[in-house]
């Protein structure tokens, strides 16, 4: 989609004395105004705008917050609650930051399931889909890290079981945990360096995002249909047909975020976490953040020892093998076509897997026991066998339906009102926008 | 075919919401009432508070009373180390008023030019003064339980609200299990454990406390114990309701300014949500898309 010719023409005699030193304006016009986008682009894909948004808002909270906070064990709690109480607007920072890691990650995940539905991450596009994935991990060690710095009982504890998954890890274990922790306990030094981490981290993530960038407008964006643009009939300019219904779509978002953070904001919290970390008091059930749910319960599910692998390491390699498969996915998935629309029973094993992933953050909320174990381990099987069994025969043996000939046909076909053709059924819910 | 997958799939998800629910339930079951093995026994009443809701506000009578019973009652023993006596203008009470009611209160400060510690009157930018030095001295008064630091009970406490009920939270607004907890709490003393219930010496059963059968804290209210000036009821429920909407106070003085703050957010999202809406309707008029 990137043809490579610039259409910037420069107006004025500022524009003209800028793009012949540095073309900044040219990069900008060919990047967010004349830049090609499928005209058949839904509202799943307005959360990669969705998704900046939250992160420069983030960035601007934190950077704030960072001025009002201290990062050391007698004073963390303390200064948290002088930013709740005395900051002017500080209750209104915090709020947002604290419930703005969690709907970073609400976008995140819809912007995955929409990359896995739609099967985003197919040649030429896997490198820009292990970038996204890249980006997630970061994301989870700065959600993870800004979690601790409050310095609540789950801050603490939390922290604690997390970085004690590392020494399940044989032979450099334990040296990975100390140097976590900087020491052998979640201390003053595991705090201070969480902080610097937390502050450094999305920096990193902004990093990556201008690769996921980068990337993405040399291959161009996929669409509903899963077929690549053919001619120019097939897009719009970016600017104004993708920015105004990217506008939408973050108002919308920004209206439910909004929700939360001045009517819920302690929902997605957990109560311990205003109690002050106490090293001599474990909670009666020591659980993360919602978003790590799945994978929490994922790593409590092996409960047995194979072979030489105990059931400490077995759940921890579980747990990451579980997060390594989103990378794999591009060579796991060996289906021709890209789009679930067009694939009957990927769609159905799509939304079993969205209702699996769902259960297993459920199951990642209750106390491991009874028949919630047996449940986890289920889950987890039907987690992996969707990545390594379904994924991979599905697209060798399913007859995917007829697919149109280009974008525009598509679009023409189900504007028609979707009759004569069985094609005509890409009058879909997930098509319409 | 679409239609059948569609409907196969939502039947996997009722399915799956069914066997969540089930499981709760027969995890339920499985409890003894004379060893019971989840906490608590009985779950929070849900009472109706002044502060719910999207317009909630606080009634500063209610919290000036909850002031009453905390200063009266609770401080003996529980501290409140984050609120200042300038917060409670929240209260509705006015600046002299204020220094007033810090002023009833000594301040342990210093050190002064001689380099000596040394006791004055309370000023409103001090905080609560605790009732103990240190958490050790709390906890040998109190028999090996240090009583939590209320500036933030009414946040720090709340009790698993279960699947489907937090869905429905989310819509109803509930945000009050705090509250909720510490009302049940104060009302749920003097009544008889089940039979061969065993409950440890020096504790006090009661079916809503979050980790256990009972608690070292006594009953702490009875009828009758604080006066109120403005007629309200002298009754341990009404007690435990103002002490509890002032704890609520006391964990999130800004609560009115946020969910003020909140309506015209929501208002100006959804105004301009729709004035942008409509603009990409006209933009993408004539694009079939």
């Amino acid at each position: 989609m990137s043809e490579g010719h610039s259409t910037y023409t420069p107006k004025t005699g500022i524009e003209r004395w800028f793009d012949a030193r540095m073309p900044l304006p040219r990069l900008i016009y060919d990047s967010f105004v004349a830049y090609p986008v499928p005209r058949n682009l839904n509202y799943m894909w307005t959360f990669g705008g969705i998704l900046s948004i939250m992160l420069v808002a983030q960035i601007l909270t934190g950077i704030v917050l960072a001025m009002h906070y201290t990062s050391d064990t007698t004073l963390a709690f303390d200064s948290v609650e002088k930013i709740m109480r005395d900051v002017n607007s500080g209750w209104l920072l915090r709020y947002l930051h604290s419930n703005g890691a969690s709907f970073f990650f609400v976008a995140v995940y819809i912007h995955i399931f929409r990359g896995l539905f739609y099967g985003s991450y197919k040649a030429p596009r896997e490198l820009l889909w292990i970038l996204g994935c890249i980006i997630y991990l970061l994301m989870m060690a700065t959600g993870f890290m800004g979690y601790v710095l409050p310095w609540g009982q789950m801050s603490f504890w939390g922290a604690t079981v997390i970085t004690g998954f590392f020494s399940a890890i044989p032979l450099v274990g334990n040296w990975i945990q100390e140097l976590l922790l900087g020491g052998f306990a979640v201390d003053n030094p595991t705090l201070n360096r969480f902080f610097a981490l937390h502050y450094l981290l999305p920096f990193m993530i902004a990093g990556v995002v201008v690769l996921h960038i980068w990337a993405l407008h040399v291959v161009g964006q996929s669409n509903p249909t899963g077929i690549e643009v053919k001619s120019k009939t097939d897009t719009v300019a970016f600017t104004p047909y993708a920015t105004i219904k990217d506008a939408f779509g973050m108002i919308v978002f920004l209206l439910v975020f909004a929700y939360f953070v001045f009517y819920l904001p302690n929902y997605l919290g957990h109560p311990d976490n205003y109690t002050v970390a106490n090293p001599l008091k474990t909670p009666a059930h020591i659980v993360p953040e919602w978003y790590f749910l799945p994978f929490y319960a994922i790593l409590r599910a092996i409960t047995f020892n194979v072979g030489p692998i105990n059931s400490k390491l077995g759940g921890v390699l579980c747990m990451f093998g579980a997060i390594a498969m989103l990378f794999l996915v591009p060579w796991l998935d060996t289906s021709k076509v890209r789009s679930a629309v067009y694939r009957p029973w990927y769609k159905l094993f799509f939304w079993l897997f969205v209702a699996d992933a769902i259960l297993l953050g459920w199951l990642g909320s209750q106390p491991a026991e009874g028949s919630y174990v047996f449940m986890a381990q289920m889950a987890t099987l039907f987690y992996f066998a969707f990545f390594l069994v379904i994924m991979p025969v599905l697209g060798l043996i399913e007859t995917p339906r007829r697919l149109p000939n280009s974008i525009t046909e598509a679009v023409l076909e189900k504007n028609k009102g979707g009759s004569g053709h069985p094609a005509g059924a890409t009058a879909a819910p997930e098509t319409k926008g | 075919m679409k239609k059948i997958l569609t409907s196969l799939a939502l039947l996997g998800l009722v399915a799956a919401g069914t066997w969540m629910s089930s499981a709760g339930a027969i995890a339920a079951e499985e409890q003894n009432p004379a060893a019971p093995t989840h906490f608590p026994i009985n779950e929070p009443k849900e009472m109706s508070w002044s502060f719910a809701g999207p317009f909630g506000t606080y009634d500063k009578a209610q919290l000036q009373r909850g002031l009453k019973v905390y200063k009266e009652v609770c401080s003996a023993c529980h501290s409140m180390n984050l609120v200042a006596f300038r917060t409670l203008e929240g209260l509705g009470y006015s600046e002299a008023q204020i220094k007033t009611l810090a002023a009833e209160y000594t301040i342990h400060d210093g050190p002064n030019d001689a380099g000596d510690m040394f006791d004055r009157p309370g000023k409103p930018s001090d905080h609560f003064p605790a009732p103990f030095p240190n958490e050790q001295a709390a906890a040998s008064a109190n028999g090996g339980a240090a009583p939590p630091d209320m500036s933030l009970l009414a946040k720090a406490r709340g009790v698993e609200r279960g699947f489907p009920r937090f869905i429905f939270d989310i819509f109803t607004q509930y945000a009050q299990g705090g509250p909720d907890y510490i009302h049940s709490l104060l009302t749920g003393y003097d009544q008889t454990p089940p039979a061969g219930m065993v409950i440890p010496e020096g504790t006090h059963y009661n079916p809503y406390f979050l980790s256990g059968v009972s608690l070292k804290m006594p009953k702490p209210l009875s009828d009758g114990q604080v006066t109120y000036d403005d007629g309200s009821p002298q009754t341990v429920d009404q007690y435990a309701r103002d002490v509890s909407a002032f704890l609520m106070f006391a964990a999130e003085p800004h609560l009115e300014d946020r969910k003020k703050t909140g309506f015209r957010v929501m208002i100006f999202l959804l105004l301009f949500g729709a004035l942008v809406y409509m603009t990409k309707r006209r933009v993408w008029a004539d694009v079939a898309h």
